[in-house]
């Protein structure tokens, strides 16, 4: 019997990871802070979730049909960024606003730049961006239900507000930091989860210390040498999820090794930068953004160098 | 430093398993190139007898090998074939008589020096057996004996499946010990390492109990990360050195060869029996009973695993060697070939293509390259059709070896991008070699 065989070029094994296992990871890394934001901000932060997440889902597949792309709304890439693009929003924010906010981050940042990989900037990140430019109100009224002692959330100052200088405000606990009970984006304020998820990415081999490491230690170096409180700078803010999630997405940040503590050792001064100088209490964002930018000059200064030999013994 | 690999699945099921003896096939059809240089020039006609050893094809130049009969019979044709690597190749059809009677030519060779040894080698027809089927003898031909060092005795095995080496290890511990022997005493060697994969314990045993009774050999359990067993990767893993680009292991004083090669070389100087017949490991999806069977070279793949306990599912995809850098068969008529250590038959859900996705740029090709080599540019410098930046991102130094396309989450067709710049890059260097001479001139 004649067997009709298949012709291809080696290698006939492949891996199980795919960008949609990979995706899918990232996802299960966000949970834990997921979880803890509905626990610190309340129910309203899984609509936001998941209002970001079906709109950053529904645009991407809208859009590819649009464009007669291939469909790629199945790689869950997008869910990761209507995730992360939600982490970065107060909990009261209009839901219109953060559709708005997915629309841009996918349709602007990624999709028109060709789609997954090819994007130059982290779609949450510059949305947000857009989104504290447009909507200044709602994007900085931090709504925290601890605060009141009551029922009723009320506007009050986020951790980075309250150590600003001239400030009155009361500047929570490191335990507090650590739980998230303090006002911030949703995703943002729970360090011990956001920690958990980084610690489940780097088990995975999903991401490498690197960036994480070199961003925060540059962080904290400069905090101890500008007087402040490295541990309090660490924990508040948008560090760790900038640092553990957004500054280590594959297409828009170096891929070698010394590039990425390059990038991290950026990112790190850029924040620390317009933390204590800037007018803004916050600087993650833009860190990120700027050295979204550099990424093709590190990656070219960083690229590995090929094993050439020479009879040298080593 | 360390070299960078990837863990793949071992599958190492007939690790256990003494290989049978197939009977003989009806017919056996032997191809002239089995070995990397010019095909051996014919010798025999239509309607001539054979008997099992006689020399039916002569090495053609230096870079060639002989090859002999592995049945005894008649020779029924001389046609050519289609080699996998697209070449017409003239083969030698022998319909077997099932005798299997001795030709008088095969008799224990007489070796005196260093050059009747290199010639017994030349004439047992004798490749590279890991897969690489470089004629041993020329590898052999050491102008200068003082530079070699060490030899390197590749016994990693490091693709899934194949146990063939192992096997080699197992059954023929003589054998090696002999071949060593040979080089000790014929050309002066005195330091000898045994690189092998820690997936084969037993094996270990045995090549370490060998070591134990000479201080000349030296075993090295290396860890299971292929691809351990390529030449480049083995001989930094156990001598710390790099093979410049382009060079030989020679050029770091070392000598690399196959453990399987070794044995056979061993066994040659006994018996003075050529190179006729291989232990190939039978295995995959689609078989029923994966084992380890010595069939005569020229087998065709349909016999062989018909011999082996047969199919037990529709082959898809059936490779001569192991799944990461095998090549695909397009027939079941195809021969068991000299440097063939595995035949593996993929059943559909194995063989299955993988959907492509866009790249992520996750870097995991480049970080997981031996060479650290940077698929991803060079898939674009290739694509942009710039060949001298292809020159300056070495892809010359690719060994083809498959963990990037391995690694890929986007299942991108790394290795093949990378094999089509290699020839790019080769056609670009041509080009600037003939203008720099037309310059000259």
């Amino acid at each position: 019997m004649e067997h009709q065989l298949t012709l291809s070029v080696s290698p006939h094994f492949s891996g199980k990871r795919t960008t949609q296992t990979i995706m899918l990871d990232v996802l299960i890394a966000l949970l834990p802070a997921a979880v803890a934001s509905a626990l610190i901000f309340g129910f309203r932060s899984l609509l936001v979730i998941g209002v970001c997440v079906a709109v950053s889902m529904l645009s991407e597949f809208l859009f590819e049909k649009l464009c007669k792309r291939e469909n790629t709304v199945l790689d869950l890439s997008a869910a990761v960024t209507g995730v992360l693009l939600a982490f970065n929003l107060p909990v009261g924010i209009p839901l219109w606003q953060a559709a708005l906010g997915s629309v841009v981050a996918i349709v602007v940042v990624k999709q028109l730049f060709g789609g997954i990989g090819q994007n130059f900037a982290n779609p949450a990140v510059v949305a947000r961006i857009m989104m504290m430019t447009a909507f200044a109100g709602t994007m900085t009224n931090w709504m925290y239900v601890g605060a009141s002692k009551g029922p009723d959330a009320v506007s009050s100052a986020t951790p980075l507000m309250a150590a600003a200088p001239g400030k009155t405000a009361v500047m929570p606990s490191y335990l507090d930091l650590l739980l998230g009970n303090h006002a911030g984006c949703l995703g943002e304020t729970c360090a011990a989860a956001l920690l958990a998820g980084g610690v489940y990415l780097l088990a995975r081999g999903i991401i490498t210390w690197h960036t994480p490491v070199a961003f925060l230690a540059t962080v904290a170096l400069m905090s101890l040498l500008c007087g402040k409180d490295a541990l309090y700078q660490l924990l508040s803010g948008g560090l760790l999820l900038g640092a553990i999630f957004m500054a280590t997405d594959y297409a828009t940040t170096p891929p070698t090794k010394w590039g990425k503590v390059i990038f991290g050792v950026g990112c790190g001064l850029i924040t620390v930068l317009i933390r204590f100088w800037g007018n803004l209490p916050e600087g993650v964002s833009f860190s990120i953004l700027l050295m979204n930018i550099l990424t093709p000059y590190i990656t070219k200064l960083t690229r590995n160098r090929p094993l050439i030999g020479g009879a040298k013994k080593k | 430093m360390k070299l960078h690999g990837i863990k793949v699945p071992h599958k190492k099921n007939t690790a256990d398993m003494a290989p049978i003896r197939m009977a003989i096939p009806p017919r056996v059809k032997i191809p002239m190139s089995m070995h990397i240089g010019k095909p051996a020039k014919v010798i025999v006609k239509k309607g001539d007898k054979v008997q099992v050893g006689q020399l039916i094809g002569e090495a053609d130049g230096f870079v060639s090998s002989n090859i002999h009969a592995s049945v005894s019979g008649t020779v029924e044709k001389v046609e050519d074939m289609t080699s996998s690597m697209g070449m017409k190749i003239p083969c030698v059809v022998i319909a077997s008589d099932g005798e299997q009677s001795v030709h008088e030519s095969v008799k224990p060779p007489e070796i005196t020096d260093f050059e009747s040894f290199v010639k017994a080698v030349k004439l047992s027809g004798v490749v590279g057996l890991g897969g690489a089927g470089f004629p041993s003898f020329v590898k052999l031909s050491v102008k200068d004996l003082s530079k070699v060092e060490s030899v390197v005795i590749n016994a990693a095995e490091c693709e899934p499946y194949i146990t063939s080496d192992t096997r080699t290890m197992m059954d023929k511990t003589d054998y090696i010990k002999k071949g060593i022997g040979a080089l000790k005493q014929y050309m002066g060697l005195h330091h000898f390492i045994i690189g092998i994969e820690n997936n084969k314990p037993d094996a270990v045993v045995k090549m370490k109990a060998m070591a134990d009774e000479d201080p000349e050999i030296d075993v090295r359990v290396l860890p299971s990360i292929y691809p351990q067993g390529g030449e480049k990767v083995l001989v930094f893993n156990t001598v710390g050195r790099i093979i410049p680009k382009g060079g030989l292991p020679l050029d770091v004083g070392v000598i690399v060869i196959n453990v399987t090669t070794l044995a056979f070389i061993g066994e040659f100087l006994e018996s003075g029996m050529p190179l006729i017949e291989k232990c190939v490991t039978v295995d995959g999806s689609a078989v029923k009973e994966p084992k380890n069977v010595i069939a005569p070279i020229g087998t065709s793949i349909e016999d062989l695993i018909t011999a082996a306990g047969g199919f037990k599912s529709d082959p898809v995809k059936v490779l001569y060697g192991g799944p990461m850098m095998g090549l695909t068969v397009p027939s079941l008529q195809e021969p068991v070939l000299k440097n063939t250590n595995a035949i593996i038959a993929m059943d559909a859900k194995e063989a299955r293509p993988l959907k492509t996705t866009a790249c992520i740029g996750c870097g995991a090709c480049m970080s997981h390259c031996p060479f650290r080599l940077d698929p991803r540019e060079i898939s674009r410098a290739y694509q942009l059709d710039r060949p001298e930046e292809l020159e300056k991102l070495c892809v010359d130094l690719c060994m083809e070896c498959g963990c990037c396309s391995y690694v890929c989450p986007a299942n991108r067709p790394l290795v093949q991008t990378n094999k089509l710049a290699k020839g790019k890059l080769r056609q670009y260097v041509m080009a600037k070699k003939q203008q720099e001479e037309k310059g000259a001139k």
